[in-house]
């Protein structure tokens, strides 16, 4: 048994409990999310046994998968959606769960919101019913998706059963070049990796790049890490980790915080720990990225030129079907592409920085004419935010409007529903067929991209908009 | 939950040679609605079986009748995507009680488990047998034996064994539960939430 030990690692066996013989580790949840799509089935599961939610005092609920992103002050037009944030809210108080539903000043996309409250804190392990729950590893937390059946397993003995991942690091040096963000950094990753090239692992972002990131960059790239199929991925928590958590509404305080520094200044990866795989990446070679596929590893440098199908990993007759989906021809450019709709937010860009980033491309244009644009902030803090720092003013004045809080078009179980058939340029997380609406075509893409889509009305290089640095 | 114990199953095959099927083609999001666990079968692979107009695509593997059974045989990296358990739940109570693919997605592979759809690994080489032989005659089975951790393609004999852990077997072959076994040792848990530091 070697001493040193992988930051996963320590994290990891310091939460089990309990291991199985040839079977997974008992895991022990500090922090459990739950919404309205995968938990009702977990909550009638634990209403069967007659048994209670063993803590409720780390379980958090809040609603965003149906949630309108209009009018959220009127009744849910739609009645299964209504009814399930009805039975949320039901089970939230039968059980003594905080509950932050539709019109709750803390609302918002869970994976937002849980950052922005401190619930979220490095060398924990977190869970929820969705697989974007790795965002949250860019606190230095174990953080990853589950089903149901796990949900409500974690409801009943805030334990889980999991076989412990193989471990990962993927290092990006450099620096980010002009126009390109987090967004960008994540989608050549899964690029590089193909969408199922980290199955099986847990992986650790190590290097220059990342660290140089902001926390909610961090999150963008964490949140990603599962359309390359891993499970998780997390970042060593730093000075930058503390100053954002500290002094936020659930997050130790006093003699508390000292007793958690302690612990959280004990999460990086030891100098000689061994992981099974490990890869490195020139991130100054990453350019601004955008998808034309039908999987997030179907990615390219925006200004190159769609893969010919001998040229790509996988099959020949998948890589036609999809490229027949989004009707494009192998070897063609995307740049020019005329395209219909724009989705800036999700979980994976929601946060300030993202319309800070899309504002600042959007600033003094105006907004394409065949545009359709939703902008849709992850949360109800964003949504203030955007409005106290001016973003507001500028996104009006380019003929935007903003919406209310929630996950929107990312998933379309609201009424954002891209048509089928149309383009839409997104800043969410899967491009699947159908994802925004039956028949939708999605480009992947950062929120400089989106912007530069959104004004132009075609697939645009946002250099070419970028103001120059004196 | 307590699910249907899972022995040996011979059955016919239904194949679906594509590769990253994801969990959005295998239940699409706007069908996610319910609270209740029903139903979910009728759309299993919604936008892939049907049209706009809810007619029926010809063409798509669950459509043609020469194609049935128990097992469905999908290409590499099945599974893709979101964590909603509702895409295990589609492929059981569409009537499937096995998936078999030479690559599964983490958390498909864990959904199935925990509600008793047994995911088979196999190589990508008896992956393509599968495909040829199902494709070539719809009629020929497959056995699959969790006791022996086998599979079997009956018309030429040929086999592979697959691997699952020896917690979860011993749970599928006798229909047990995870919470049962962790509300055993609910003491231990206790104990170590005391100590817990977050």
């Amino acid at each position: 048994m070697s001493a040193t030990k992988t930051l996963f690692d320590k994290v990891w066996d310091s939460h089990v409990v309990h291991k199985i013989q040839d079977g997974p580790d008992v895991l022990f949840i500090d922090r459990h999310m739950v919404h309205e799509v995968t938990s009702p089935v977990a909550f009638l599961g634990i209403k069967n046994r007659n048994i209670p939610v063993m803590h409720p005092e780390k379980t958090f609920a809040t609603a965003d998968h149906n949630t309108p992103t209009i009018n959220q002050h009127l009744p849910i037009a739609d009645p299964l959606s209504a009814n399930q944030l009805r039975m949320l809210e039901e089970n939230a108080n039968e059980y003594g769960i905080s509950y932050w539903g539709l019109g709750h000043a803390k609302n918002g996309i869970v994976h937002v919101v849980g950052p922005e409250y401190g619930i979220t804190q490095p060398g924990a392990t977190i869970v929820c019913g969705d697989s974007h729950t790795s965002t949250h590893g860019a606190f230095g937390a174990i953080a990853f998706g589950i089903g149901t059946s796990e949900v409500e397993m974690v409801l009943a003995t805030q334990c889980i059963m999991q076989p412990k991942p193989k471990r990962m690091r993927i290092n990006v040096n450099g620096k980010m070049s002009r126009g390109v963000t987090p967004k960008d950094v994540a989608l050549f990753i899964i690029s590089q990796l193909t969408t199922s090239g980290a199955t099986g692992y847990f992986v650790e972002y190590a290097g220059e790049i990342f660290r140089d990131m902001s926390m909610e960059g961090r999150m963008t790239v964490c949140n990603l890490s599962i359309e390359m199929g891993a499970r998780g991925g997390m970042i060593a928590p730093d000075e930058k980790t503390f100053e954002y958590i500290k002094d936020r509404e659930f997050t130790p305080k006093g003699a508390d915080w000292d007793k958690a520094m302690a612990y959280w200044e004990t999460l990086y990866t030891d100098e000689d720990a061994i992981f099974d795989k490990e890869l490195t990446f020139d991130g100054s070679l990453i350019e601004p990225m955008i998808t034309y596929g039908t999987n997030p590893g179907m990615g390219m440098g925006i200004s190159n030129d769609i893969p010919m199908a001998n040229a790509v990993q996988g099959g020949a007759t998948t890589y036609q079907k999809s490229l027949k989906y989004m009707d494009f021809n192998e070897g063609e450019s995307m740049m020019g592409k005329s395209i219909d709709f724009v989705f800036l937010g999700s979980c994976t860009n929601g946060r300030i920085e993202d319309f800070r980033a899309f504002a600042s491309i959007v600033k003094g244009r105006k907004k394409a004419d065949n545009v359709t644009a939703w902008l849709v902030p992850g949360s109800h803090k964003v949504e203030s935010a955007i409005k106290e720092e001016g973003i507001l003013d500028i996104l009006t004045e380019a003929g935007f409007e903003l919406r209310e809080p929630g996950c929107s078009a990312c998933l379309a179980m609201n009424d954002d529903k891209v048509p089928a058939g149309k383009l839409a340029v997104s800043t969410s997380n899967r491009n699947f067929e159908g994802r925004q609406g039956p028949g939708s075509r999605t480009l992947l893409a950062s929120p400089l991209v989106a912007a530069a889509a959104a004004v132009t009305g075609k697939v645009t290089d946002p250099r070419e908009l970028m103001v120059e640095l004196v | 939950m307590a699910y249907d114990k899972f022995n040996t199953l011979t059955s016919t095959a239904v194949p679906l040679p594509i590769e990253n099927v994801d969990t959005d083609q295998i239940i699409p999001a706007r069908f996610l609605k319910a609270t209740e666990r029903v139903g979910f079968g009728d759309n299993l692979f919604r936008d892939w079986r049907y049209n706009q107009d809810n007619t029926l695509k010809e063409d798509f593997v669950l459509n043609q009748d020469k194609f049935s059974g128990k097992i469905l045989v999908g290409g590499k990296n099945f599974g893709s995507g979101s964590s909603r358990e509702h895409a295990a739940w589609s492929v059981y109570d569409y009537g499937f009680r096995c998936v078999v693919s030479s690559f599964f997605a983490d958390i498909f592979r864990g959904n199935c488990l925990n509600i008793g759809v047994l995911p088979v690994q196999v190589s990508a080489d008896f992956l393509q047998k599968i495909f040829d032989a199902v494709e070539a005659d719809p009629s020929v089975e497959l056995e699959i034996s969790l006791p022996e951790q086998k599979i079997v393609l009956l018309s030429t004999g040929e086999s592979e064994s697959f691997d699952i852990n020896g917690y979860k077997k011993n749970n599928m072959l006798n229909g047990f539960d995870d919470i049962d076994y962790l509300l055993n040792i609910k003491k231990d848990i206790e104990t170590f939430a005391e100590n817990t530091p977050l």
